[in-house]
C-alpha cells in the first residue's frame, strides 16, 4: 500500500482488494488472488474477455454473491477511510450495499413510477418526509441528466422510457442514496451509441462526487472514460495501471495482445 | 451452360416446394385436431349449460333468489343457499389467501433449497390433487370434533380453505418465479432486506398471477359439495345466519361464523334427489347459476391476468 501511494502521490485509495479469491457454489474458482486498489474520485475500468471474472469481481463489492447460496469469498476488500473489510461475515451485506451502489448491464427499473424508482433507496432507508424525497429525487435525476426529460411525468411508469433513459433512471436510483462507490456492470452494452455517449459524459461528471468501478466490454470506452484500467484474464489480474499507460505502453504481452485485438 | 444452371435451380425449387407442402401438412393436421377437440369440449359445456337453463327457465325470477326453500317447489328459492355460499367463501378467502401467499413467498424467497423444501414442494403439489372428500373427513375430525367448531359456516369456510390453499400456493410460487432475477437484484442492490424485497416488489409484481390463482380456487370452492356434506351442512334451512354487518355499533359481528348453513351445490343436490319433477326445475336453475358464477369468476381471472400482463412487461 505504501508502495502504491508513492507511485501515485496524489491519489487516495477508496477501496482495495487484498488476495481476493472467489468460488461459485459449483466449485469453479472465478477469481484468483486479486489485488486491486480503487482510487477516490477516479474511474477504474475492468476489461478482459468474456468469462475472465470481471463482473464476478465487481459483484464482490456489494456482496451480490451473497444472494445465492454456496458462493465463497476468501481474502478481503477494505473500504477506506474506516478500514472495514466488506467481505467479513460480521459485516452485514445490506450495510455494504447502502454504501456502494450498482448499475446493471440491462436497464432494470422497477415496474413502478419514475419517481418511485428513484425514491426507493431512500424509502428503504426509512425516509418518509415528502419534501426531502422530492428534493432528493430531483437532485438525483439532475445528477443523471434525466431531469429535463422526465420532470413533467415523474409519475409515469418507468417502462415507458427509452432504453437509454431507463439506464439513466437506474443511475439516478443508484445515485439518490449518496453512495461512496458506484459499480457499473457493462452499463452501455444494451444501448445505442448516442445513449452510450450520454452515459459516458455522465460518468465523467459523477466521479467528482464519488469513486467509480466499471466493467466494460468495450475497450474504446475504457480508454475514453477511465483513469485506471485493470486487465483480467481467466480470473487473474494481469495488469493494472493508469489508463493511458495500459493502452499505450502495457507492461505485459497478454495485455498488449488483448488491447490490439490480436486476442479476445 | 446458363440453361443447365436454370434447370438445376428449378429442379431444386420443385423439390423444396414439395418438401414444404409435406411439412406443412403436419401443421394443418395438428391445428385441425386441436380445433376439433376445443370445439367439441366447448359445445359439450354449452349444451349442458343451455339444458340447465331451459329446464330451470320457469324459476328465473327474483323470488327464486329471495325465497327460502319450501315444500312447494314453485315457492322454493335459494336465499339461504346463496347467502350460505357467500359467507362460506368469505371465510375461505380470508383463511386461504393470506396463508397461501405467505407460504408461497416463504418457499420462494426464504426457504433454503434442500431435501426438506423438496418434501414440502411435493406435498403441496400433491395436496392439490387429493379428492375433496378426504378434506371433508379431515375437517370433520379436526375442525368439527377436534377443535369443537361444530357444523358451522366457520368450519365449512376453513375446510374449503384447505382445498384452495395448494392452488393459491402454487399460483403464488409460479407468479413469483416469473419475476426476472435482475429486478430482484436491483432491489437488493439499493440495500433492501428480504422482507422489503418481498413486500415492495415480489408480492406486488406477482399480484396478477396470485389473484388469478385465488379466483380459480374460489371458483372451485363454490361448486364443492362432498366436503361440505361430510362436515354436516344442513340440507333444509329456512333462516339466515345473523348478519355480518349491523346498523348499531359495533356494526360488525361474528356470530354468523357459528351459524348452521347450506350452500348452492347442496341445495341443488337436495332438490335433484326429490321424486317430484317440479323440484328438478329448481335444481336445474340452481345448477345454471353455479355454472354462471364459475364462468364469471374464471372470466374475471383471465381479464385480470390480461390487464396485468399488458402493464408489466419484463
Amino acid at each position: 500500500m505504501v508502495d502504491k501511494k508513492r507511485k501515485h502521490p496524489k491519489e487516495i485509495i477508496k477501496a482495495e482488494s487484498n488476495a481476493l479469491n472467489f468460488s461459485y457454489a459449483d466449485g469453479t474458482q472465478a477469481l484468483k488472488n486479486i489485488n486491486l486498489p480503487v482510487y477516490e474520485n477516479k474511474i477504474t475500468a475492468l476489461i478482459g474477455p468474456s468469462g475472465c471474472g470481471k463482473s464476478t469481481f465487481l459483484r464482490c463489492f456489494n456482496r451480490m454473491h451473497d444472494l445465492y447460496p454456496g458462493n465463497k469469498y476468501d481474502g478481503e476488500i477494505i473500504l477506506h477511510p474506516d478500514n472495514t473489510n466488506i467481505l467479513d461475515k460480521r459485516v452485514d451485506p445490506i450495510e455494504v450495499r447502502m454504501r456502494i451502489s450498482m448499475v446493471f448491464q440491462k436497464p432494470n427499473p422497477f415496474p413502478k413510477s419514475i419517481y418511485e424508482n428513484v425514491a426507493y433507496g431512500l424509502r428503504v432507508r426509512g425516509e418518509k418526509n415528502k419534501r426531502v424525497l422530492d428534493d432528493k429525487v430531483e437532485e438525483a435525476l439532475k445528477g443523471a441528466s434525466l431531469w429535463d426529460e422526465v420532470k413533467k411525468r415523474l409519475h409515469d411508469l418507468a417502462f415507458n422510457l427509452s432504453g437509454g433513459q431507463q439506464q439513466r433512471l437506474c443511475i439516478a436510483r443508484a445515485l439518490a442514496t449518496d453512495p461512496e462507490i458506484m459499480l457499473f456492470d457493462e452499463p452501455t452494452s444494451a444501448l445505442d451509441p448516442i445513449a452510450t455517449m450520454n452515459i459516458e459524459e455522465l460518468m465523467a461528471g459523477l466521479k467528482e462526487k464519488l469513486s467509480i468501478l466499471i466493467v466494460t466490454h468495450n475497450m474504446q470506452q475504457a480508454a475514453r472514460i477511465s483513469d485506471y484500467t485493470a486487465y483480467m484474464y481467466l480470473g487473474e489480474l494481469v495488469e493494472h495501471d493508469k489508463t493511458n499507460k495500459v493502452f499505450t505502453n502495457p507492461r505485459k504481452k497478454e495485455t498488449e495482445d488483448y488491447i490490439t485485438g490480436k486476442f479476445g | 451452360m446458363v440453361n443447365d444452371k436454370k434447370a438445376e435451380i428449378e429442379n431444386n425449387l420443385t423439390r423444396i416446394r414439395s418438401l414444404i407442402t409435406k411439412h406443412k401438412r403436419h401443421d394443418h393436421i395438428f391445428a385441425g385436431v386441436g380445433m376439433f377437440i376445443i370445439i367439441s369440449l366447448t359445445i359439450t359445456l354449452l349444451v349442458l349449460f343451455l339444458d340447465l337453463v331451459f329446464d330451470g327457465y320457469p324459476r328465473f325470477n327474483l323470488d327464486f333468489l329471495t325465497n327460502f326453500p319450501s315444500r312447494r317447489a314453485t315457492a322454493a328459492g335459494i336465499l339461504s343457499a346463496w347467502v350460505g355460499s357467500a359467507l362460506v367463501l368469505i371465510v375461505t378467502f380470508f383463511a386461504a389467501v393470506p396463508l397461501g401467499i405467505a407460504a408461497g413467498v416463504y418457499l420462494e424467497e426464504y426457504a433454503k433449497k434442500n431435501w426438506f423444501s423438496d418434501l414440502i414442494e411435493i406435498n403441496v403439489t400433491n395436496l392439490a390433487g387429493v379428492p375433496s372428500i378426504i378434506y371433508g373427513l379431515l375437517a370433520l375430525g379436526l375442525f368439527v370434533y377436534g377443535f369443537g367448531l361444530g357444523q358451522t359456516i366457520l368450519t365449512a369456510g376453513l375446510t374449503l380453505a384447505l382445498l384452495m390453499l395448494p392452488i393459491v400456493i402454487v399460483a403464488t410460487r409460479e407468479a413469483i418465479r416469473a419475476i426476472p432475477i435482475h429486478i430482484r437484484e436491483a432491489a437488493y442492490a439499493v440495500g433492501a432486506t428480504k422482507w422489503q424485497v418481498s413486500l415492495h416488489h415480489v408480492i406486488q409484481y406477482s399480484y396478477g398471477g396470485i389473484l388469478t390463482g385465488v379466483i380459480i380456487g374460489m371458483a372451485r370452492a363454490i361448486g364443492e359439495t362432498a366436503p361440505v356434506i361430510t362436515i354436516g351442512a344442513l340440507t333444509f334451512i329456512a333462516f339466515l345466519p345473523p348478519s355480518p354487518v349491523g346498523l348499531e355499533p359495533p356494526f360488525i359481528n361474528f356470530e354468523w361464523l357459528e351459524a348452521g348453513f347450506t350452500v348452492l351445490p347442496i341445495q341443488m343436490f337436495n332438490w335433484i334427489s326429490r321424486p317430484q319433477m317440479a323440484f328438478h326445475v329448481n335444481a336445474a336453475a340452481t345448477g345454471a347459476i353455479i355454472i354462471l358464477l364459475t364462468l364469471l369468476m374464471n372470466g374475471l381471472a383471465i381479464k385480470i391476468r390480461y390487464n396485468i400482463r399488458k402493464k408489466i412487461k419484463w
